[in-house]
């Protein structure tokens, strides 16, 4: 096993008992991405000075024995829609090309005072909207499983590069299934905490009731401690919840004996792979195994979700991204080609025309739509009803289990242009993961199985702030399974 | 809720002006089959009865943030000037707002 295939567990037991330094375990990530991501096109921008600087500074804490976080030392990498000071942030966008931050977004600060080595970068679809990364103004990432495939989306940089063991681990961004769809896709474990568990000060803010900052990791016990550092208060961020986030570094431990596990009855359903329902269930058993009482339960309204999402994330939407004007930062039609415009309602529209993308255009319009006069009413409004009763209908389930479970996604990865120029089949792709952020509950996929040579994920919902959990689910689940082992094989 | 199908070349391009995103012709067709078709999809919202159901304002009783009312350093309004396309003597620059003489 090469190093650059550890997991979190495993790279923080071998540096502290000094069978491996941070600067090898740092080297092997960058080495493994400049041998093979010219394949996945998973990085926008590698940090390798300034990477193998911080690694020489935190082996000479670690054999000084100084008292260091649990992530220090260990590589990680970024999605680039999280704000590093000094470091371009482009959103997956040609409007922010070459925009470089001026602050560092509060998880990214918390990853530094933990002695985090963050060595790059990683692609997504533009400002997160999408769910393959073809929307990303710098080219499509590939699955590692397949590179005919998408990655997922729109974290799908975040996910290859975990999967195909580029860094230890990496952050992404989730608004209605971006950090688990592409975990899904990619065989590795993805995590959405409870909306305000995590700060969103400094994530380019996609849909601010929906958004949700989290990690991408090989195993759910990495996750667990990765997700221990991130959370928290922040005043920065006045949806931030503000109790403590709990500490499971060493502190989360397999647990589903007489725990009652529920099956979403409509997560199995029309439009969904067969063979993909037949492998989630099949897993089912190994819960029973386990000592879990295991059934189904109805969220009745769950189908909603999908159009529910469609109203409240463009409106957010269109909101969030008046702000790309062509004025403050980024792209400016005005520097591009000035004799093109006469006004400053000129500046707004052909900044915007040429700097964004059709996926984000499209959204903006779409938000525009149902926010304008006469059909606030009849679109927003009831969109935010129709959450209510999603909401409810979870709550319920909630007071008789502990955890629900339904597939990540209805079906594999598709291939690269399949999607493309039918929005609507896009959008279906993201039906199975959506219902947790209209709801803001916490949920995880997991690695479950293959269907036809590709990976399948297990999506486990928790209850508000019970990430604990989703935990000791997902790591009951992975002790008697190694679907993760499976690598891909990228030649 | 009323019952839209159909956004025409129209309406894509009032719904483009109030986005501030200039399209072209043949985008305003693009965008007209693709949202109406988006659009169909949402409408299906209409099946849920809702009449007796207060809009979500909140997901799970979180409590809004306040910061102390205090003065902290900032000292970042140069980054942020420097950001702007078009920058001069510390200010971001803009084409005119007001228009002059004659239209």
């Amino acid at each position: 096993m090469n190093i650059n295939e550890l997991s979190i567990k495993l790279a923080y037991e071998k540096l502290r008992a000094g069978e491996i330094s941070s600067y090898e375990l740092t080297k092997s990530c960058l080495d493994r991405i400049e041998n093979i991501d010219h394949k996945l096109n998973a990085f926008l921008a590698v940090f390798r000075d300034d990477a193998l600087k911080q690694a020489k500074e935190i082996d000479e804490k670690i054999s000084k024995n100084e008292d260091l976080n649990y992530l220090a030392g260990i590589p990680v990498a970024i999605k680039d829609v999280i704000l590093m000071k000094g470091k371009k942030n482009t959103c997956g966008s040609k409007i922010l090309e070459n925009y470089v931050a001026s602050y560092d977004a509060t998880v990214i600060k918390k990853l530094k005072e933990a002695g985090a080595i963050i060595i790059g970068k990683t692609n997504c679809d533009e400002f997160a909207m999408g769910s393959s990364t073809e929307n990303s103004a710098f080219g499509s990432v590939k699955n590692p499983y397949d590179l005919e495939r998408v990655p997922g989306g729109s974290s799908g940089g975040s996910a290859a590069a975990v999967a195909s063991d580029q860094c230890i681990y990496a952050l992404g961004s989730d608004t209605g299934g971006s950090i688990r769809q592409p975990a899904a896709y990619c065989n590795i474990v993805g995590l959405k905490p409870t909306y305000g568990r995590v700060s969103r000060y400094g994530l380019s803010a996609m849909a601010s009731s929906l958004d949700q900052i989290g990690p991408f990791t090989k195993t759910a016990e990495d996750a667990a401690w990765v997700f221990s550092v991130l959370a928290g208060t922040d005043e920065n961020d006045s949806t931030c919840m503000t109790e403590a986030a709990p500490e499971f570094f060493n502190n989360i431990y397999p647990g589903v004996k007489g725990r009652k596990i529920g099956i979403i009855k409509q997560g199995f359903g029309e439009g969904i792979n067969e063979n993909v329902k037949k492998q989630i269930l099949k897993e089912m058993e190994k819960f029973e195994k386990l000592g879990a009482k295991v059934s189904e339960v109805e969220i009745p309204h769950l189908e909603y979700s999908l159009p529910v999402y469609y109203i409240i994330m463009p409106s957010e939407v269109s909101s969030n991204l008046a702000r790309f004007d062509g004025i403050r930062y980024g792209f400016s039609q005005v520097k591009h080609a000035p004799q093109d415009v006469k006004d400053l309602l000129d500046v707004y529209m052909k900044s915007r025309a040429k700097g964004m993308g059709d996926e984000v255009k499209r959204r903006i319009m779409i938000g525009t739509y149902a926010l304008s006069s006469g059909y606030y009413d009849a679109y927003y409004k009831k969109a935010q009803k129709v959450r209510t009763i999603i909401i409810n209908d979870f709550k319920k389930a909630f007071e008789k289990y502990d955890v629900l479970i339904t597939p990540t996604a209805p079906d594999i990865a598709f291939k690269l242009g399949e999607k493309i120029n039918d929005p609507l089949s896009m959008y279906l792709s993201d039906i199975m993961t959506v219902s947790a952020n209209v709801a803001g509950l916490p949920a995880i996929s997991i690695p479950s199985g293959f269907v036809n040579g590709m990976p399948i994920g297990m999506q486990i919902f928790g209850n508000y702030f019970d990430e604990k959990k989703l935990f000791e689910t997902a790591i009951s689940y992975e002790l008697y399974n190694k679907w993760r082992d499976v690598k891909p094989k990228i030649n | 809720m009323k019952k839209i199908n159909k956004l025409t070349k129209q309406d894509v391009e009032h719904v483009a002006k109030l986005a501030r995103i200039k399209i072209s012709e043949t985008e305003k067709e693009i965008y007209s089959a693709q949202l109406s078709s988006i659009l169909e999809y949402i409408n299906k919202l209409n099946e849920v009865e809702t009449d007796k159901i207060s809009a979500a304002t909140h997901m799970s009783g979180l409590k809004n943030v306040m910061r102390a009312d205090k003065a902290a350093e900032c000292n970042i309004q140069k980054d942020l000037i420097e950001a702007a396309p078009e920058y001069e003597n510390n200010m971001i620059k803009v084409k005119a707002v007001l228009k002059g003489g004659k239209q």
